[in-house]
């Protein structure tokens, strides 16, 4: 069973049926899923939840679907890192890691999948569908064929092959979209206003995005349940920035850890940074843009809740990092060689907003700060590639190996 | 006749133009501002167009011409 009550719209509060809808009919205004809370309070208890499984289902009563008919993959409940290395090197030494990246398709979208994929059975759903550029393909189509249901998964024309081949080991129906950015987002946005199929992050948006919630959730319990001072998170559609917030208050709102003053910061790449230029600008109205980076994970132009992130940003006086492609592939090198963790180009986007954020004073050395790092870096391994020292070649002899060594130490020296 | 709901981001140079009356002027379609918020620099509308489905994607190719970004009103579908 789910405390779940009802849908109801975050601008006029109107309430509806926890259907497959996502729009408020009055206003256009988004859907969120409505508890009853005190029913979730009389339930949970900080050991009822630590008696659960080591996956995102051990905070059940705080989820929209029955976790006993759970699609599950094993989502969820990832380390939490104290990086004692990256912090010396940015100057953070309470800084800790959220390692999202040992998820089962590797990246933070099977937390919100395994919730959609769930509610969509519960729904009636037989095809499970999403448009993405990789994670969430990837996601969708380990899910649907857990899950025994049809997966349609459209990806852009020219996607990487790696990226490809991670959604296709699951047998989805894979549809590559001919166009650029605008057309294949238009052509999805007809698909999924046409078809009966659970769009995850369309028509059952409202269940999905509460996945996102298990982040909040886990860094608090993790920490000895507490909210930490401050997050850094990387912002696409916006709605990973806002829910885990929601997480973090809803465990006060069930009484499980004292009401949180978290500063949530943001970061975004400069080639696609709608939420980050609104920030500057002191605008909480954002210009949608055209996405030209390398974190292709974050390139959403006209993100869903990039008024709800500017939002956040004011109330929680947190700020956004707003780093190009370089920083990018430097954030990535500087966590692999400082934590041993391989990030994906939007790990690099928030190591590297990290570190803007702490030269210019914007964490304090004393704030306890999580950073979301949320996908594999061999998912994005050509960003690197180039940046990396090549391996030594040597002949199968002892001097051919001694001279190598030898002349690596002397390139290395500063003349 | 169908229904699209969409979203007008108007440029700074474009805030004073009368584009969505004009865009019922020049095509067979209706216009519903459903919701908007403009200021000095920018400012964005949410428009149900009512009409038949090729003269909406012409209205609406015919709006982007004038400099206009349309887009779906619930943000974009294609994620990471």
């Amino acid at each position: 069973m789910s405390f779940a009550k009802s849908l109801r719209c975050r601008e006029c509060h109107r309430e509806y049926p926890l259907a497959a809808i996502h729009v408020c009919e009055f206003c256009f205004g988004p859907l969120e899923v409505a508890y009853d809370y005190d029913a979730i309070r009389r339930n949970t208890s900080r050991e009822s939840i630590a008696a659960g499984p080591a996956s995102l289902w051990r905070y059940r009563n705080l989820l929209p679907c029955d976790a006993n008919a759970a699609v599950d993959i094993g989502a969820g409940f990832t380390p939490l890192i104290h990086a004692k290395n990256l912090g010396k090197a940015l100057g953070l030494p309470r800084l800790y890691i959220k390692n999202d990246t040992v998820n089962p398709t590797w990246s933070f979208k099977d937390r919100v999948v395994a919730i959609a994929s769930t509610r969509a059975r519960e729904l009636g759903y037989e095809k499970l569908a999403c448009a993405s550029t990789g994670n969430l393909a990837n996601s969708v189509s380990a899910h649907a064929a857990a899950a025994g249901m049809d997966a349609v998964v459209f990806i852009p024309h020219d996607l990487e092959a790696g990226k490809v081949l991670g959604s296709s080991i699951y047998g989805p129906t894979l549809v590559k979209v001919r166009g650029n950015y605008d057309a294949v987002n238009r052509l999805c946005a007809e698909l999924a206003g046409s078809y009966n199929w659970a769009f995850v992050n369309v028509n059952v948006r409202p269940y999905y995005s509460e996945g996102s919630k298990t982040l909040g959730f886990e860094i608090a319990e993790q920490l000895g349940w507490r909210a930490p001072d401050h997050c850094v998170v990387p912002i696409a559609s916006g709605s990973l920035f806002v829910k885990i917030r929601k997480g973090l208050d809803e465990l006060a709102k069930i009484g499980l850890i004292d009401p949180p003053r978290t500063r949530m910061s943001g970061a975004q790449a400069t080639g696609c940074s709608p939420v980050a230029v609104a920030w500057e600008e002191g605008s909480m109205n954002f210009r949608p843009q055209r996405p030209n980076t390398i974190a292709r994970s974050l390139a959403i132009g006209n993100p869903a809740d990039g008024y709800y992130s500017l939002v956040q940003l004011r109330d929680t006086e947190g700020a956004c990092g707003n780093v190009n492609d370089e920083e990018i592939v430097k954030g990535m090198t500087l966590l692999a060689e400082t934590e041993g963790i391989f990030g994906e180009t939007a790990a690099g986007v928030t190591v590297a907003s990290l570190k803007q954020l702490a030269e210019r004073g914007r964490i304090s050395p004393d704030e306890l700060t999580v950073a979301f790092i949320t996908g594999a870096g061999f998912k994005t391994s050509e960003a690197v590639a180039e940046a990396l020292r090549p391996p030594l070649e040597v002949e199968a002899s002892m001097e051919s190996f001694e001279q190598a060594c030898e002349a690596l130490q002397k390139a290395e020296v500063p003349a | 006749m169908a229904l699209k709901r969409v979203r007008f981001t108007f440029p700074e140079e474009m805030i004073k133009e009368p584009v969505i009356h004009r865009m019922g002027h020049e095509f067979q379609v209706v216009t519903n501002i459903r919701m908007a918020d403009v200021d000095e620099h920018t400012g964005w509308v949410v428009l149900e167009i009512e009409g038949d489905p090729g003269e909406i994607e012409r209205s609406l190719a015919w709006a982007q011409s004038r400099g206009v970004r349309v887009d779906p009103v619930g943000g974009d579908i294609v994620e990471g």
